[in-house]
């Protein structure tokens, strides 16, 4: 079994020195890993990486993001996946290869305010997003209500094997949609919701403490 | 300058820096935000981003750009100061900014841009550094990628001495004012700033004292980042 070593950090650490191979929000200079943000460093073996505690969203290929629509144009909805650019997501990719612009108004199918649940299809920086809501869970949410968390808080949210969102859920007979741009869909009644809001305010201001599942566990019953 | 032989007007020893506290995280609307109590100078930084880039012209594709403004608030000087940018004001924009670039890991981020925005609320000489020194802690609070944070400390010349972080009266009164930022763990030079003169031997020692000052100034930074995200409250106000 591998051992793994934690440790706080702030940009320009140095995690460790020698022969390692920086994965995420590190980088190398004179065979030192040095952090690039806040948060906790793991050394797994010889791989080194940060797992940050604050940023804003930056889309990768895949990630499921809830996201509401803010405008349409001829081909396609403009949608605001709580990132640096809008998600696109192009009307053939929701209506068929048969769609045209000049028969149908895109408005008619999403509106502006409506909410999505979305995937990531495509991203390589030089453009913005493109979105596809083909997917098993994807698609357009009637009800709900939306929460906000940082990004960063994401991993913290859901837990080991999903260990604290079934906590959640199972104390507030609650169902969860978390997307991975920070948004979260919360689907019960006012009172659970209420409750949910706490345990997720919670969460974000004190990510790092170690046994947060039991505070968690302790409000919300 | 001195009073006696070894202490200046403040009180303070030749290498001493003022009584400098940070503050993480204090405006709620901003990504990241810090208020910066040094010597005097009572100065906030607040940074939004990384964001879309208005107007689009200036996007670049492969890299981030970097929008700085640094303003004194009109109650910030003893007389009344005109609220609108000076000549001062903007060339000390441009210099923050090129003093806090090459910290950040600008092609993370293509197609955008960071903005960071410091007020001086009050004023009392190297406002400039300290300017940058919360710039540099607001940038971490928002979650930037940066290479190593930014310090600054100013040391000069005053009544033939060296000294370190000159105030207002010291920079008005002495012979020399030399500004530097540094990145304190990749031993690079940011900034560099001289108004006045100093003779070689002068400048390596003014450079050696702002570069102690500026490692005491990290520990500063990296204590008050430490105490917002991991409730570390040891080493809050040096």
């Amino acid at each position: 079994m591998s051992t793994i070593e934690r440790k706080y950090v702030v940009p320009g650490d140095t995690i460790v020195e020698g022969d390692y191979k920086p994965l995420i929000n590190v980088i190398k200079r004179n065979n030192r890993i040095i952090s690039t943000r806040i948060g906790m460093a793991e050394i797994i073996k010889k791989d080194v990486r940060v797992i940050p505690l604050n940023g804003t969203y930056y889309p990768r290929l895949d990630d499921t993001v809830i996201g509401i629509v803010v405008d349409s144009n001829a081909f396609a909805w403009e949608v605001d996946i709580n990132s640096v650019f809008f998600g696109v997501l192009q009307a053939s990719a929701v209506l068929g290869r048969t769609f045209s612009a000049s028969r149908k108004s895109l408005s008619s199918h999403f509106k502006t305010g409506d909410c999505l649940i979305t995937k990531i299809a495509s991203f390589d920086r030089t453009r913005d997003p493109l979105l596809s809501i083909y997917g098993p869970g994807l698609g357009k949410v009637n009800n709900g209500e939306i929460c906000k968390i940082s990004m960063a808080q994401i991993p913290r949210l859901i837990g080991k094997k999903g260990s604290m969102i079934k906590l959640i859920e199972e104390n507030t007979k609650c169902k969860l949609n978390v997307g991975q741009n920070g948004v979260i869909l919360i689907n019960g009644t006012k009172e659970s919701v209420v409750k949910i809001k706490k345990a997720i305010n919670i969460i974000e201001k004190q990510a790092y403490i170690p046994d947060l599942n039991d505070i968690v566990n302790n409000l919300l019953k | 300058m001195s009073k006696n032989n070894n202490t200046r007007l403040s009180g303070r020893a030749a290498d001493e820096l003022r009584k400098i506290s940070i503050e993480v995280g204090i405006i709620k609307n901003a990504d990241g935000s810090a208020i910066i109590e040094f010597g005097k100078n009572k100065i906030i930084a607040a940074v939004f981003g990384p964001k879309e880039v208005h107007p689009k012209h200036m996007m670049r594709n492969d890299q981030a750009i970097i929008k700085c403004r640094y303003h004194m608030m009109p109650f910030s000087t003893d007389t009344r100061k005109n609220p609108s940018l000076s000549r001062r004001e903007i060339e000390i924009s441009k210099v923050i900014r090129e003093a806090i670039q090459p910290a950040i890991i600008m092609e993370d981020y293509p197609r955008t841009a960071i903005e960071v925005y410091v007020e001086i609320l009050q004023s009392d000489g190297g406002s400039r550094c300290a300017a940058i020194n919360a710039a540099s802690v607001a940038l971490a609070d928002a979650g930037i990628n940066m290479r190593d944070l930014i310090t600054a400390c100013a040391a000069g010349k005053a009544d033939g001495k060296i000294i370190l972080d000159i105030d207002d009266v010291e920079d008005k009164t002495g012979e020399a004012d030399m500004p530097i930022a540094i990145l304190p763990n990749l031993d690079t030079i940011t900034l560099f700033q001289l108004d006045g003169c100093l003779s070689e031997e002068e400048l390596k020692q003014a450079l050696d004292m702002a570069t102690n000052g500026c490692k005491k100034l990290y520990e500063i930074q990296r204590n008050a980042l430490m105490n917002k995200y991991f409730n570390d409250n040891k080493n809050k106000e040096v």
